[in-house]
This record gives C-alpha cells, structure tokens and sequence, in this order.
C-alpha cells in the first residue's frame, strides 16, 4: 500500500493528475537558490529557455553567464567560479553537458573537488522527436563512475525543485538530470526529500521496485495492477543514484528478496548496475532491470518511444512476473 | 626595458636555481617533461619572486593573485619556483612523482596549498581562469588572475570557446601568458598543427596582444605592467621561449619534450648550469 509518509498527490491514481516537466523543477529550484545564496550562479550554453535557465537569468541577471554552445569551457569557467567561492549550476542537454565536457567534468570539477553542479536536461528516451542523438541514456553511468560526484534523478517537477536548492546548499559537485517531457507530479511539497535518503512510496512485501526520475510513475501503476493479482509490490523512489541509501534498500529488498530496477537510463552502469553492485555484496538476490537495453534511441511520441524500448507499464508488470519466477 | 641590475642578477640566479632544481627532480623521478619547464624558468622566477602579490606562508590570502597553469606538465618548473619561493620545503622537490607525494605527476589542487588548480589535461586552465575572474569582477575585487598556458593547447577546441568568452566579457583582469617554444609531443607546432599568426588570431577574438622575449626579465616584467594598464580586453603576453633553455643539448629539440635526463645527461647538465650561473641570457641579448 502507498506510504502514507511519503504524502503522495492525492490525484496519484486520478486522470487528471497534474503533469509538468522535471525541468521546470530546475528553473523553479534554481530562482529559490538564488534568492537563498548570493553566490549561486547560472551558466547556460545557449539553450536558456529550455533548460529553464530563464527563470533565474531574468531575476538575477548579474549572476547569469551566456557560455554560447561551448559545453567544455562552461564546465572549465564553471570549475574557476567554484573554486573561487561561487556555487554555479551549469545547464544543457545532458548529452552535451555531461556528455561531451565528460573530461573537463572530470578533472577540473570532480578531481578538483569544487561545488560546481551540473544539470543535465533532456535526459532519456522521453525526449521524443528529436531523436537518438538528444536522448541522453548513459549519463547516469559516466557520472556514477566519477569520484567525489553525487547523482540525483528527480521523480517530478516537485522533487527536482527541492533537489535543486538541496544541490545548492551543498559544497561539492553534484550532477541533477532532468527531462523534457510533462509527466505526473505525484510528490508534494511536503513530501520528504533528502539527498543520499530514499523515499518508499509504497510498501510491499513480495517485490521491490527501486527507480529513479518519472519512470517512478510508471512502476507505481504496475503495483497497482500487480496488486489486483496478488503480488504486493514496493516501489522506492531511490533519487539519489550516489550515494545510494544501501539502509533502506537493504532493509526493503532484504524483505522481499526480488527486485526490479527501473529507470529511463541504459541498463548498463545506471542505477540498476548500482543495485546489484550493492546486492551482489551485500546480499545477492534475483533481479531485473527495466531501462534501454544497450542501444541508442530513435525519433518518436514519448509514450510511444517508452512502450517500444521496454519501459511502459505493461513491460514493468512483465518483469516482476519474471523476477518472481525466480 | 631598464631592469635593476640587482634585481636582475637575483631573477637569473634563482632561475638557475629553479633549472638546477627541475634536472635533479627528474632525474629522481625518471620520468617527466624537461624541456617545457627549463623554458619557463625565467618566467616563473619571474612571477614567483618580483610579479605575483602573494603570501607562501598563506597560500589561500585572499587578496593573493591567482596563479593558474594550464598546461600541468610543467610542473617541476611550478614545484621549484613555489619551493624556493618558500611555500614548501625544497628537500620535498625529490619526492615528484613518487607515491604518497604531494608533488604530484600533473598539480592536483588537493594535494599541495598553493596549486589552484588541477591540470595536465590540456585547454582547460584559461576557462578556470576566466571562472576566477568573472567571479572577482562580480565581488569588485581587484585581484589579478595569471594563467599560464603551453603553445600546443592551442590545438584544443575548449581553448578557442574559452577565448571567445574572455573577448566577449572584456575581462580586464585576466592576463594570460603563453609559452610559445614551437614544440609539441608529436614534434614542432607548425608540423603538426600550424599555429600562427597567434598574434593575430588573439586580437580577432578582442584580446590584447603583446610579445615578448621569455628570457629577458626586463621584458616579461615590463609587459606584465603594460597589461595590467590596458582596460576592458583580457591580455596574451606571448612568450617565445627556448625549449631546454640552459641545458645545450636539450635546446629546441622536440625529442626532451616528454622525457626525462639519464644520470650522465644529468651531470653534464647540472655542470653546464653551474657553470652558466646568472649569464644564462636571452638571444637577443
């Protein structure tokens, strides 16, 4: 059954459950930063509106920084901010930023050790229409994989502002990866949200159903429907990929010895391989992982693109019937 | 430019010292770039004992010039010059490349005060800077930012975005220095990637651009001044420098690029060294 301490929508399940994009999270996030700490700053590589960079570049324009599409030298200057006592955020596609700045990422942020945040947008297959090339599906594995680098996937547009203003208080680098498509904001302000602590949205005893980003949607209505034939199903919102909350994972999946990871991620070195890092040490158990099965993705409706790679509800319900075979 | 003798006689002897202190490293550490450093030598002595307002004793002062080089693989130069300088022990530059040092093979800011900023990858120093910079600009503070950086990240695509941004925002309190000494791993810059006119190319993207001779400390100490007067631009002192500057046989020779001194080629270098003292000039001179 749903966590009552999570204090979900109360339209969870209804049709008419607002919808918003995680990145409209970001931009809201980001102004709250703002207006907490003088030093936040805001770099964009020309992609200000739809990151959501506009909010904060319209309130506090003197702490906004145009870096063109030069994603490697906004990481680089990012780096230089940071390292001087500024707490900048930099914003692109999560293909570009972390993708292709991944070194510069790499050695003057994370080698470095300096609060520089990286928000990625348009990270997954949800990006629809335009295609493999802006679908970011590996950027939870090339940042896991960086030392000293927290990794936050926020479940909807509310969780993603509070992870925002929660990246902000921190002092090291963390990376946030947001998406583009509108999708159902079923966490409230006073849901509880803490970086590095996972969130049980409902309790089950039979499965776990561990994600991260809006994908958690989709794993909430596949209990739902699971429920209906008996299996009783948990799902934990595990937004912070790294460091995971192994305490509460352990303690959910300890109890129902299955789990299902699920996220918009390639299932290679996202957090379905962090979970079986953590079970294979820890306590090895049987498990599934719903994600991109290791290829690129294509143009497409979001619903449609989630359904044919995999991630639809259906293919979630495929799963744990599997995992529970085992 | 008129230099004090005195002052004159003390940048080059302590450049010596500096050159004597980066063969004797790498030959400890038996590996190691040798010809980037000796060129820079008088550079860094330079900077390290007339230019840079800064405090060894107190290497986070906040009022300090920030320093930042680029191009990491020159550090034995940086480690020698902050040694003597008296920001670390000098018996501490044998340890360079060792487990456990903090002398890192490439700086790493976390391992030694005094480091801003980890490097070695190359074209990634000028946009640190130009972090540093904006970021002072947006506080009003009056500190100067240096970056050092080597003529082949010029080869580097992040080093023309960092370019554009420091042209577009005027950064006045940006000086750059680059070591201009035509040589690269692979061989000479104009081989392997043809480089010039630098000149011309900085003061398209808004820079202002001034050469100098890297050996002449009247030179590098006058043009210093004249960037620190030219407002609303950031600022390239192009330094040509000898790679393996003191060491004959090391001289442009892209072959000491990357490696570093055996024992004999040691000896015969220190000797030569030793020998030259403070007469180790410019060309020109």
């Amino acid at each position: 059954m749903i966590n009552s301490e999570a204090k979900l929508s109360d339209k969870l399940f209804h049709d008419d459950i607002p919808q918003a994009p995680t990145r409209n999270g970001y931009g809201e996030g980001l102004v709250a930063a703002g207006k907490e700490n003088p030093n936040v700053v805001v770099l964009c590589a020309d992609l200000t509106e739809s990151t959501r960079s506009l909010a904060f570049k319209e309130a506090f324009p003197e702490r906004f920084i145009e870096a063109g599409i030069s994603e490697q030298n906004m990481a680089d200057v990012a780096a230089g901010l940071a390292k001087y006592g500024k707490i900048p955020f930099i914003s692109s596609y999560a293909t570009f930023s972390p993708g292709r700045n991944w070194e510069q990422i790499r050695t003057t942020v994370a080698y470095n050790n300096v609060p520089v945040k990286v928000g990625g947008a348009h990270a997954g297959i949800s990006v629809g229409p335009d295609g493999g090339t802006h679908q970011a599906l590996e950027d939870l594995a090339i940042m896991r994989a960086l030392p000293n680098m927290t990794v936050i996937a926020p479940a909807d547009s509310i969780e993603a502002r509070k992870a925002t203003l929660a990246a902000s208080r921190t002092n090291t680098p963390v990376y946030l990866r947001f998406a583009r498509e509108a999708t159902p904001v079923f966490t409230t302000d006073g849901s509880p949200f803490e970086i590095g602590k996972a969130v049980v949205l409902r309790e089950g005893k039979d499965v776990a159903l561990i994600g991260a980003g809006p994908l958690l949607y989709n794993a909430l209505l596949a209990a739902e429907q699971l429920a209906q034939k008996g299996i009783d199903a948990a799902v934990v919102d595990s937004h912070t990929v790294k460091p995971l909350d192994e305490e509460t994972i352990l303690r959910v999946a300890g109890a129902t010895k299955r789990v299902v990871s699920v996220e918009e991620h390639q299932v290679i070195g996202g957090l379905g391989s962090a979970l079986a890092e953590l079970f294979a040490k820890k306590m090895p158990i049987p498990m599934e992982f719903i994600g991109v099965q290791d290829r690129f993705g294509e143009s497409g409706e979001p619903q449609e693109l989630l359904e044919a790679f995999g991630m639809g509800v259906g293919s979630i319900v495929q799963a744990i019937e599997r995992v529970m075979q085992r | 430019m008129y230099l004090d003798p005195e002052k004159e006689k003390m940048l080059a002897e302590t450049a010596n010292t500096i050159r004597q202190d980066i063969i004797s490293m790498l030959l400890a550490a038996k590996s190691g770039h040798s010809a980037g450093p000796l060129g820079m030598a008088d550079v860094f002595a330079a900077f390290y004992f007339d230019i840079l307002h800064h405090r060894p004793q107190e290497p986070e002062w906040p009022e300090r010039d920030y320093f930042i080089l680029s191009n990491g693989h020159i550090c034995p130069v940086q480690y020698a010059a902050m040694a003597r300088a008296g920001y670390f022990p000098v018996e501490e530059l044998q340890t360079l490349r060792k487990f456990g040092s903090r002398l890192q093979g490439h700086p790493h800011r976390g391992a030694l005060p005094g480091i801003e900023t980890t490097s070695g990858p190359l074209g990634e120093g000028l946009g640190q800077a130009i972090g540093i910079a904006l970021g002072l600009r947006m506080d009003g503070k009056k500190n100067w930012v240096y970056c050092m950086m080597s003529d082949g990240e010029q080869d580097e695509g992040s080093t023309w975005e960092a370019v554009l941004l420091a042209g577009r925002e005027k950064l006045s309190n940006l000086i750059a220095v680059m070591d201009r000494n035509y040589i690269q791993i692979d061989g000479f810059t104009e081989d392997v990637m043809p480089l010039d006119p630098l000149r011309e190319k900085y003061e398209s993207f808004g820079w202002h651009v001034q050469e100098i001779d890297g050996h002449n400390f009247g030179e590098i100490i006058s043009a210093v001044e004249a960037a620190k007067s030219i407002y609303g631009r950031p600022k390239l002192i192009l330094s040509h420098n000898i790679p393996g500057k003191g060491v004959d046989f090391m001289q442009f020779d892209p072959a000491w690029h990357g490696k570093p001194p055996k024992a004999d080629e040691a000896k015969n270098a220190l000797e030569e060294l030793r020998t030259l003292g403070h007469q180790i000039t410019s060309e020109h001179q």
